[in-house]
């Protein structure tokens, strides 16, 4: 899979895939699998991001979610915003497809 | 067309039967992702970006009405209301969920498809040329010997674990439509001299990261020796393909690495165990009753002209147009080939609703005998229209924005998935085949352009086909950055090449200008009715590379 690397990022989150429907989740600060991207706990330096994604993955993980691994986002004012173009794309659905995906739903609300 | 036997029925019931209790015990937790992955795949079933994708087989690029009303009904039941044709003739939905697949492939079977052998390191499904029986001067209709391999690679049990996946394509006539010398084997039937059909049999062709055209291996194996000498071939390539190394374990690197000598005499001598024990020699009746199966449709005995036909060319430029890139020769006097292009101005290529689906289904079943054609360039084909009736056909595909007349064209380009769905892509491909069509959407540029194919992949697995592209782009990743990589000189037909890359990548921002600038220098340099191809053959690299960076 390509762009994972996270290599000497500061800030980390956890995604993975929902088992159920392949759906884009994020490990939340309250230790859930949530569908918002801004909902996401954030780690600050490698051994919060370990400890992140360590307790996103007890032994009963595979239950719930599919491959969970780390990404790095990028401080944006006061908030963050996934580093990479793959990870935006997932945080939001198709560039080509506006009206599908994450965007489409928070447009709806 | 081929219909289901009770053993097909069979085979795919209990094959769907059987994923719903995989499915069942991975959602219960009886089976880890681990286990279920292999099964998940050897039914269709990838993980993408956003969702499961699920790939379904067209085998041979066919369908029938019926079929293609399915496709419809599962985009709008159990997807987004879209799905997606590829460059191997499959349909691929993006949305669908895990637990809801099996009803799913119920549904499926119900209309003899399946999503078996479309993913893992098996025999996927053998790709043909759109235009079998329909066109003038093929040998004989490739879609016989391709259901005939189908038959037999079907869950064959020495070939359900190979080193890496196996592509099969076939044609039957000069021009190749199929890319049969881009899969691991191509075949091209043909007549002998004496007038019997036979095969000839490309092997080791293939993209990806280390692309090759595939050597011919035998210039002419007979009719009834087909499966022994494919099967020589896997046995061979199943005893030494590499499997230390994914990388390098298509039949491709086993043909490059052994040598095409080597690689021959070993297939021969395989090849003559298995015929002297006749275990594999097709039985004349059985070929026989799959080729009943494409008889040629009830065609009307119909003069060579349409005066309706004419008139309505002269009655209608858009029509007309439609006519001149859209609309091809058929063998039988009175009809025509009609080709419906997914490429519509700013699309997504090989995109179609589930109502575009069901308008191209109901053209079929009123005016072209049943059937529909996917082709591995991303479009759809209606193969055996009366002339009196293209017209009629016209107008119900443009009311559905389904008669962009761009046939070859620039505009009609491959794109895989790319970023926006792909879990191994590295960069966009979608959006930038939009921006080139938008760019060149001037239909008169277009036919002044002539015959231009570019192809584009958002990683070097190649799905896009870019290593033949007239113009190739790759999307490549740099620090999380999408950039574009461009490649001249490939081709996927008879003249099957690779293309050359030009030199470094383009950023997002520059590369449509890039495009244009190649191909603004094709217009300059081109000589009288040189195409594309034509003229960066005959003057290479050179030009182009000066203008793209001096």
């Amino acid at each position: 899979m390509a762009q994972h690397a996270a290599k000497g990022a500061r800030f980390q989150a956890v995604t993975a895939n929902r088992l159920s429907d392949g759906e884009v989740v994020y490990f939340s600060a309250d230790n859930r699998w949530v569908e918002r991207f801004t909902e996401a706990d954030v780690a600050d330096g490698t051994e919060a991001a370990e400890a992140l994604l360590a307790r996103a993955m007890p032994d009963d993980f595979e239950a719930h979610v599919l491959e969970p691994y780390l990404f790095e986002v990028l401080e944006a004012g006061r908030v963050y915003k996934p580093a990479s173009v793959r990870e935006t794309i997932r945080a939001a659905g198709p560039t080509v497809r506006l009206d599908l995906g994450k965007q489409a739903e928070a447009k709806a609300e | 067309m081929y219909r289901y036997d009770e053993f097909d029925h069979k085979l795919v019931a209990d094959r769907v039967n059987q994923f719903r209790g995989q499915v069942e015990r991975r959602v219960s937790g009886a089976l880890s992702e681990d286990q279920f992955k292999p099964l998940r795949l050897m039914n269709g079933v990838y993980l993408q970006l956003h969702a499961y994708m699920l790939r379904v087989a067209i085998p041979y690029g066919t369908l029938r009405s019926e079929q293609m009303q399915m496709l419809a009904h599962i985009a709008r039941k159990y997807d987004r209301g879209y799905g997606h044709f590829t460059t191997r003739q499959n349909i691929q939905y993006n949305w669908p969920a895990l637990d809801k697949i099996p009803d799913l492939l119920d549904e499926l079977a119900s209309v003899e498809m399946h999503a078996i052998q479309t993913s893992g390191n098996c025999i996927r499904n053998v790709t043909s040329d759109q235009y079998a029986g329909a066109i003038e001067g093929e040998a004989e209709d490739p879609r016989i010997v391709s259901e005939i391999i189908r038959q037999w690679s079907t869950f064959h049990p020495e070939f359900t674990y190979l080193p890496r996946k196996f592509k099969i394509a076939v044609t039957a006539h000069k021009n190749d439509r199929a890319a049969i010398k881009l899969h691991d084997i191509g075949i091209v039937v043909k007549q002998n001299d004496a007038g019997e059909i036979g095969y000839e049999v490309h092997v080791g062709g293939g993209q990806g990261r280390t692309p090759f055209v595939a050597k011919k291996m035998n210039d002419f194996v007979p009719k009834a020796k087909l499966l022994a000498y494919l099967e020589a071939v896997m046995r061979v390539y199943n005893m030494l393909g590499r499997r230390d190394n994914s990388y390098k374990a298509r039949i491709k690197i086993l043909v490059h690495e052994t040598g095409e000598e080597e690689m021959r005499r070993m297939v021969e001598e395989e090849f003559a165990k298995i015929d002297a024990s006749e275990m594999l020699t097709v039985p004349q009746t059985e070929i026989d009753r799959i080729s009943a199966y494409f008889a040629p449709p009830a065609f009307e005995t119909l003069p060579a002209d349409s005066q309706a036909f004419t008139q309505a060319q002269a009655d209608d430029a858009d029509f007309a147009r439609f006519v001149r890139a859209n609309v091809v020769a058929h063998k039988q006097d009175g009809y025509a080939i009609v080709n419906i292009s997914l490429k519509p101005i700013g699309g997504v290529p090989g995109d179609a609703t589930d109502t575009q689906m069901d308008v191209i289904a109901d053209l079929a079943e009123r005016f072209s005998h049943d059937e529909v054609r996917v082709t591995h360039e991303q479009n759809l084909v209606l193969p055996h229209v009366k002339l009196d009736d293209v017209k009629t056909v016209y107008d119900a595909l443009a009311a559905h924005d389904l008669a962009t007349a761009n046939l070859g064209l620039i505009s009609d380009q491959i794109a895989c998935p790319g970023l926006d769905y792909c879990n191994l892509a590295n960069a966009r491909s979608i959006p930038l085949a939009q921006e080139i069509s938008e760019r060149f959407s001037d239909l008169d540029r277009q036919y002044d352009i002539g015959e231009l194919k570019i192809k584009i992949s958002g990683c070097i697995n190649a799905c896009g086909h870019h290593h033949v592209g007239h113009i190739g782009i790759l999307g490549v990743d740099k620090k999380g950055t999408e950039f574009y990589q461009i490649s001249l000189g490939g081709a996927a037909d008879e003249n099957a090449a690779i293309g050359q890359i030009t030199g470094r990548a383009f950023t997002e921002e520059d590369i449509v200008d890039a495009i244009e600038t190649v191909v603004t220098t094709y217009t300059d340099l081109r000589a009288d009715g040189e195409r594309f191809i034509d003229t960066y053959n005959r003057l290479g690299m050179a030009p182009f590379k000066e203008r793209l960076y001096d």
